[in-house]
C-alpha cells in the first residue's frame, strides 16, 4: 500500500509524533509530538543546537528519523518511496537560511527554475508568473541581478519568491530573519504573514528571533534537549510561570539555562596554574 | 592495538567511502537517459569542461609533440633512421601521451574545478534547495556534467595528440631537416587505425569516465566547509593522477602487452 494514502487529521498539514532522532550518540529529538495547523503560521523556537533546522530536514524528508511518525498531508514521510516524495515537495516550500539561490543563474531565472522543470508552461507565461511572484516580494526591478548582487535580505525575498512559485500547500522557513537589518527583518516578517494569509499557505517557522516570531506567529513551539518543552500562542507563552520559558522568551542572560559553560570551580581553576 | 584498530578503522572508511562511490557512479548512470532528453543541459557542460580546456591542451600538446621530435630525432639520427621520426611522435601520442597527459591536464584544469563547483554548491545548500524543490541534483547537476566530461576527454585527447604530431613535424622537418614526406608516409604506413587509434580513443573514454566521476564524487562527498571544499579539489587531482596511470598500465598490458 502507497504510504501517501494514510488518513490525518485534515486541520493538521503535519502532524509528528515520538519523533527520536540521533547524531552519533547524541539524541537530537527523544520523543517529540508536535502538529503543524492549515492556514497557521506555526513558529518552532530553542536555543541554538537544539536541531530546529534538523526537524525541518525531517519533515522534508532529506533526513530519516531512527522512531516515530512524521506525516505531511496524510503521507507518512520517512516511508515514501523517491517518486511519491518528490511528488510531496512540490507541494513545500522550504526557504534556507542562506537563500540557496543558484548562483550562475539571475534572479529572473532562479524564480523561474522550479517551473521550467516541472512545467511545459510557454515562456511568455512562465514570464508573468515569475513577474507576478517578483512583485509580492518587491524584487520585479531587480530580476537582472545576479545572487551576488543582492543583499542578504533580497535574496531571501527572491528565495521566497522562488518557494511560492509552484503554488505550494507549506512554506518552512530557516532562520528567516538571522543576520538581518531591521528594515529588511521587518519586511521579511511583514511579508510571511502576508503571502500566508493571501496565498492560503501553511508556514512553519525555525527561528530563535523571538520578538519576530511572537509577532506574527498564532502558535508556537518551544524545543530544548530534544523535547518539546512548552507549546501555546504567543500570548500563553509570554505568561508562562515556567522560568525556562520565561528566560527564553525574555532573553534573560542567566537562569534554568547558566551563562558559565559547565566548568570545574573557578577558584581551583586559577590556582591550578600557580 | 591501538594501532591496529586504527589500521582497521582507516580500512573500514577507505572501503566505506569506495562503496558510497560506486553508488554513486549507479545513481548517475540511472540519471543518464533524462539527461539525454536535454541536450542543452550537456552542451553548456561541454562549454566549460571541454572547450575551457582548450587552450593548455593546445599549448601541451604542442610541447610535448616538440619534444618527442627532438628527442626522437637524436636518438634515431644515431642509426639512420631520422625518416621514422614520424612513426616515433605519432605512436608515443596516439597510444600513450595523447590519452595520459590531457586526462591528467583534464583533472588538474576541468576535475579540480568540478569538485569545488560542486561542493561550493553544497556548501551553500543549492544542492539540497534543488531536493527541497523535487529536483533531484543527480539528474540535473550531476549527471549532465558526467555526460559532458565523458564526451570531452577523448575530443581533447585526439586534438592534443593532432597538435603533437605537428609540433614534432615543426620540430623534426622544419628545424632538424628530417623529409617531409617520410614524415608523413612513414606515419601512414605505420600508424594502424584499430592497434593504435582506437585503442588510444578507448583508453581517453575510460580515463573520462574515470576522471569525472571521481572529480564529481569528491565535489558531492565534500564536507560542506571551506577546508572540506579545498581537500576535494586536492584529492580529485591526486586520486586522478594515480587512477589514470595505474589504469594506464592495466591498458596497455591488455592492448599491446602479453603480460
Amino acid at each position: 500500500m502507497s504510504a501517501v494514502s494514510g488518513a490525518s487529521d485534515d486541520q493538521d498539514v503535519v502532524q509528528v509524533r515520538g519523533l527520536r532522532f540521533a547524531r552519533g550518540t547524541r539524541w537530537i529529538f527523544d520523543g517529540v509530538d508536535l502538529d503543524i495547523r492549515r492556514g497557521k503560521v506555526t513558529g518552532i523556537m530553542g536555543p541554538s543546537g537544539t536541531g530546529k533546522t534538523t526537524l525541518l530536514r525531517l519533515i522534508g524528508g532529506q533526513l530519516k528519523p531512527h522512531a516515530g511518525s512524521i506525516r505531511v498531508d496524510g503521507a507518512e514521510v520517512p516511508r515514501l518511496r523517491h517518486k511519491e516524495l518528490y511528488r510531496l515537495r512540490k507541494r513545500m516550500g522550504m526557504l534556507f537560511q542562506s537563500g540557496a539561490l543558484l548562483t550562475d543563474l539571475t534572479v529572473f531565472e532562479n524564480v523561474a527554475f522550479p517551473l521550467r522543470e516541472h512545467t511545459d508552461l510557454p515562456e511568455s507565461m512562465i514570464r508573468d508568473l515569475v513577474l507576478m511572484k517578483l512583485q509580492a516580494v518587491g524584487l520585479r526591478g531587480a530580476r537582472g541581478l545576479m545572487p551576488n548582487e543582492l543583499s542578504g535580505g533580497m535574496a531571501r525575498r527572491v528565495a521566497l519568491a522562488r518557494a511560492i512559485a509552484l503554488d505550494p500547500m507549506m512554506i518552512m522557513y530557516d532562520e528567516p530573519f538571522a543576520g538581518q537589518d531591521p528594515i529588511s527583518m521587518g519586511a521579511l516578517v511583514q511579508l510571511i504573514r502576508l503571502l500566508n494569509d493571501a496565498l492560503g499557505l501553511t508556514s512553519v517557522i525555525v527561528s530563535h528571533d523571538v520578538q519576530e516570531v511572537a509577532a506574527i506567529a498564532d502558535h508556537i513551539y518551544l524545543l530544548s534537549e530534544g523535547k518539546v518543552v512548552e507549546q501555546g500562542t504567543p500570548d500563553e507563552l509570554n505568561r508562562s510561570p515556567s522560568p525556562w520559558v520565561a528566560q527564553f522568551m525574555h532573553g534573560l542572560p542567566d537562569g534554568p539555562v547558566p551563562f558559565h559553560y559547565t566548568a570545574t570551580a573557578y577558584r581551583d581553576d586559577l590556582l591550578a596554574g600557580a | 592495538m591501538q594501532g591496529l584498530q586504527r589500521l582497521g578503522r582507516i580500512g573500514l572508511g577507505v572501503f566505506e567511502r569506495l562503496g558510497r562511490g560506486n553508488l554513486f557512479l549507479l545513481r548517475i548512470l540511472a540519471g543518464i537517459p533524462a539527461v539525454l532528453a536535454r541536450p542543452r543541459l550537456i552542451g553548456a557542460q561541454m562549454y566549460s569542461v571541454g572547450v575551457l580546456s582548450l587552450v593548455i591542451i593546445l599549448v601541451s600538446g604542442l610541447f610535448v609533440g616538440m619534444v618527442l621530435g627532438l628527442q626522437g630525432y637524436n636518438t634515431l639520427v644515431d642509426f639512420g633512421a631520422a625518416e621514422s621520426l614520424g612513426v616515433v611522435v605519432a605512436l608515443s601520442l596516439v597510444r600513450e601521451l595523447g590519452p595520459v597527459v590531457s586526462a591528467l591536464l583534464f583533472a588538474g584544469r576541468a576535475g579540480s574545478a568540478l569538485s569545488a563547483e560542486i561542493g561550493l554548491m553544497k556548501a551553500t545548500e543549492q544542492l539540497s534547495g534543488m531536493e527541497m524543490m523535487a529536483v533531484d541534483p543527480i539528474k540535473r547537476v550531476i549527471a549532465p556534467r558526467f555526460v559532458a566530461g565523458l564526451l570531452s576527454l577523448p575530443l581533447l585527447a585526439a586534438i592534443f595528440s593532432a597538435v603533437g604530431v605537428l609540433g614534432g613535424h615543426f620540430v623534426g622537418v622544419g628545424l632538424l631537416g628530417v623529409d617531409d614526406g617520410a614524415y608523413w608516409s612513414q606515419m601512414q604506413a605505420k600508424v594502424d587505425l584499430r592497434e593504435d587509434i582506437l585503442n588510444g580513443v578507448i583508453k581517453s573514454i575510460v580515463f573520462g569516465i574515470v576522471a569525472t566521476w571521481i572529480a564529481l564524487f569528491e565535489g558531492y562527498d565534500a564536507v560542506p566547509t571551506s577546508e572540506g571544499v579545498s581537500r576535494a579539489t586536492t584529492r580529485t587531482v591526486v586520486h586522478t593522477a594515480l587512477a589514470v596511470l595505474g589504469l594506464d598500465f592495466v591498458l596497455t598490458a591488455l592492448m599491446f602487452g602479453d603480460v
